[in-house]
C-alpha cells in the first residue's frame, strides 16, 4: 500500500511532502514521545502523532517513515511543513483522535 | 576518515543537523544498514541531550574499517550522578522541553541499546562526554 492510498481510503489532509505520497506503507506506529520513536519506529511505517514541531521531521528522516499523521486536527508548524517538502515525507492530517485514527490504520493495513 | 561537527545547546530548530549528516555520509561509505540505523538513533539522542541540557557541544567521528567511534563534548552543566543518569524513565528535562516530546528519560538507555560500547564522563559544572563505538566487522 502506498501514502496516497492511505490519503484517499482514510480520508487525509495532504499539508506538505507531496512528493513522497508514493512512498511504500508496511506499517505504524503510535506515540508523541519522541525518544520512544526514535528507538521503536521502523522504516515505511506510518507515524501518528500530535507534535507538530520540526523536530519530528528530523525524526521522519532519519528513520525513514513514509509519512506523519497528525491527529485532533492539528496543523504542523511552518519549519516542519519546510523539512517535509525538502525530505519528501508527506505531513498528513486527520480531524479524528490518535485512538480511532490508528484504529483505522491498522484496519486497513491488516486486509 | 574524521568528521567534526558543532552543536549549539538550546537551539530544537537545528538538533538532528549533525546526526543526519552523519547517516548520509556512513551510507556513502557503504556502511551496513544495520549498523547506520542503530547509530542514528544512539547518536540523534546523544545530538538531542547536548541541545537540551548543554550550552554547546562538539561532536567528532571517526569511522574506519573495523569500527565507527563518536564522541561528544558539550560544554554544560555536567551529570552529579551517572549510574541515575542511565536509569530509564530518570530525567531532567525542562517542562518546555517535555512538552515537545522530549526528555522522557530514555535517551542514554536507547543509545546503550543500540551501540557496541558506551562511556560518560562528566565533570559538574564543566561538560559531560559521551562516547560510543560500534564495530562494523564480527569480532
Amino acid at each position: 500500500m502506498k501514502v496516497c492510498d492511505l490519503v484517499e481510503q482514510l480520508n487525509l489532509k495532504v499539508f506538505c511532502g507531496e512528493q513522497g505520497l508514493d512512498n511504500e506503507v508496511v506499517g505504524g506506529y503510535t506515540s508523541d514521545l519522541l525518544s520512544d520513536v526514535m528507538g521503536n519506529v521502523d522504516e515505511n511505517q506510518v507515524w501518528i502523532t500530535l507534535q507538530t514541531h520540526k523536530n519530528i521531521m528530523a525524526i521522519a528522516s532519519l528513520k525513514e517513515v513514509a509519512a506523519v499523521i497528525l491527529v485532533k486536527g492539528y496543523k504542523p508548524e511552518q519549519a516542519a511543513l519546510e523539512q517535509s517538502n525538502e525530505e519528501g515525507i508527506p505531513i498528513l492530517g486527520t480531524d479524528l483522535e490518535t485512538f480511532e485514527m490508528s484504529g483505522e490504520l491498522f484496519g486497513l493495513l491488516k486486509k | 576518515m574524521e568528521f567534526v561537527y558543532e552543536v549549539e545547546g538550546g537551539n530544537f530548530t537545528k538538533a538532528g543537523n549533525a546526526s543526519s549528516a552523519v547517516k548520509k555520509t556512513m551510507k556513502q561509505l557503504n556502511v551496513d544498514p544495520k549498523i547506520v540505523k542503530r547509530t542514528v538513533v544512539a547518536l540523534y539522542e546523544a545530538e538531542v541531550n547536548i541541545v537540551a541540557h548543554a550550552y554547546g557541544g562538539v561532536i567528532t567521528v571517526n569511522v574506519n574499517a573495523e569500527h565507527i567511534h563518536i564522541v561528544l563534548d558539550d560544554n554544560g552543566p555536567g551529570i552529579p550522578d551517572i549510574d541515575l543518569a542511565m536509569q530509564e524513565g530518570f530525567s531532567t528535562a525542562s517542562s518546555k522541553v517535555r512538552e515537545m516530546g522530549f526528555g522522557a528519560g530514555m535517551g542514554l538507555p536507547n543509545i546503550k541499546k543500540n551501540v557496541d560500547e558506551l562511556k560518560v564522563s562528566s565533570e559538574v559544572d564543566k561538560g559531560t562526554r559521551v562516547e560510543m563505538k560500534t564495530y562494523l566487522k564480527n569480532q
